[in-house]
């Protein structure tokens, strides 16, 4: 097999791309091109990961322009020539080379009212919650987020405006506000509501067709728009 | 904004947006009608005049356009030109044209 001519991003947020050749193989993935790079050609290279698997959300980057998950990408998959480029993900702060700054990314999501409040202590029985309940099959669709960001590279609102809470944030959101055992649900419509909450998506679902997860913000974040309005018109919020 | 307002300016913008896909296709097929016999100002005005079904019609019509458009340009305003208390003065006048330049054609055709 012929070899791979990687353009790889190299820098903070100001920088260029470096070319390297990395032999081509079967059943290659995104990252084992990159694990090769830094472990052959130049130790510098900055990138992340963990699980391999498809678990931790570590590994996103930009591959030939789209936002992946690079771990579960494979080569042959992305790739029609020999050419491949990599840059760090759309929309988040360069670290150093495909390392993003995640901490915007995280502080949405707890600005979007992400972590769970409970009314019951470990003392309590466990709730009860049928699988067949509305409720609980809205969550079922929407709670295998990994918190990778691809959805979030992937949004062009953001681009245009920053202060967009973004589809992890509000994907987050939904299924608290769906989680009957939840008690901040008129908080969590206040928080993602307002100009940068879920009325400012447009409905582009970029971030349904990239997330790697197959899961889908977008009904999520339409979701959230009705429950926000129903509670305006009740005044609850 | 205000998480209510911001509610009411997407519900607004919805509802109207369903009020102006019927009002179009009303509009459309009244124009389509209209020119089969040829297009003259004296044959549309003896269709509009006296008749409050049009004015009701078309009165309809133009508070729907009020409502929705303002609110998307607003959007657009924020997004793409910065805008931010300018987009909501920008979009409240720009609402204001429309209605004043909106009535005054309804009434146009109706007296």
């Amino acid at each position: 097999m012929t070899d791979l001519r990687v353009s790889v991003w190299r820098g903070d947020e100001s920088g260029d791309q470096e070319y390297f050749d990395v032999p081509r193989k079967e059943n290659q993935t995104i990252l084992d091109v990159v694990t090769y790079i830094q472990r052959n050609l130049d130790p510098t290279l900055s990138y992340r990961y963990a699980c391999r698997v498809g678990m931790c959300g570590s590994c996103a980057m930009s591959v030939n322009g789209v936002a992946r998950w690079t771990c579960r990408t494979h080569v042959d998959k992305v790739c029609d020539t020999d050419e491949l480029e990599l840059r760090p993900l759309d929309n988040f702060p360069v670290v150093k080379d495909l390392v993003c700054d995640m901490q915007t990314f995280f502080n949405k999501q707890k600005k979007a009212g992400g972590a769970f409040q409970g009314s019951k202590s470990r003392d309590d029985g466990l709730a009860i919650i049928k699988p067949d309940s509305k409720g609980r099959m809205a969550v079922d669709k929407a709670i295998e987020c990994i918190g990778c960001g691809v959805c979030y590279a992937s949004c062009d609102i953001i681009k245009w405006n920053p202060d967009y809470l973004g589809p992890a944030a509000l994907n987050r959101a939904w299924t608290l506000v769906e989680d009957e055992r939840d008690t901040r649900r008129v908080d969590r419509l206040r928080a993602v509501s307002g100009d940068a909450g879920c009325h400012a998506c447009h409905t582009q679902m970029s971030c349904t067709q990239r997330c790697p997860k197959l899961l889908s913000p977008t009904h999520s974040i339409s979701g959230l728009k009705r429950e926000v309005t129903r509670a305006a018109l009740k005044g609850e919020i | 904004m205000s998480p209510q307002h911001s509610a009411y300016l997407w519900l607004a913008q919805r509802v109207t947006a369903l009020v102006l896909a019927a009002c179009v296709i009303v509009h459309l097929i009244t124009m389509i009608i209209a020119v089969q016999g040829g297009l003259t100002a004296g044959e549309i005005l003896a269709r509009t005049q006296g008749s409050i079904a049009w004015l009701l019609f078309y009165s309809v019509f133009v508070v729907a356009i009020v409502v929705h458009a303002p609110i998307g340009l607003r959007n657009i305003a924020r997004e793409h030109l910065r805008w931010a208390k300018g987009a909501d003065i920008a979009a409240v006048l720009f609402g204001l044209l429309l209605l004043v330049l909106g009535f005054r054609a309804v009434w146009g055709v109706f007296s």
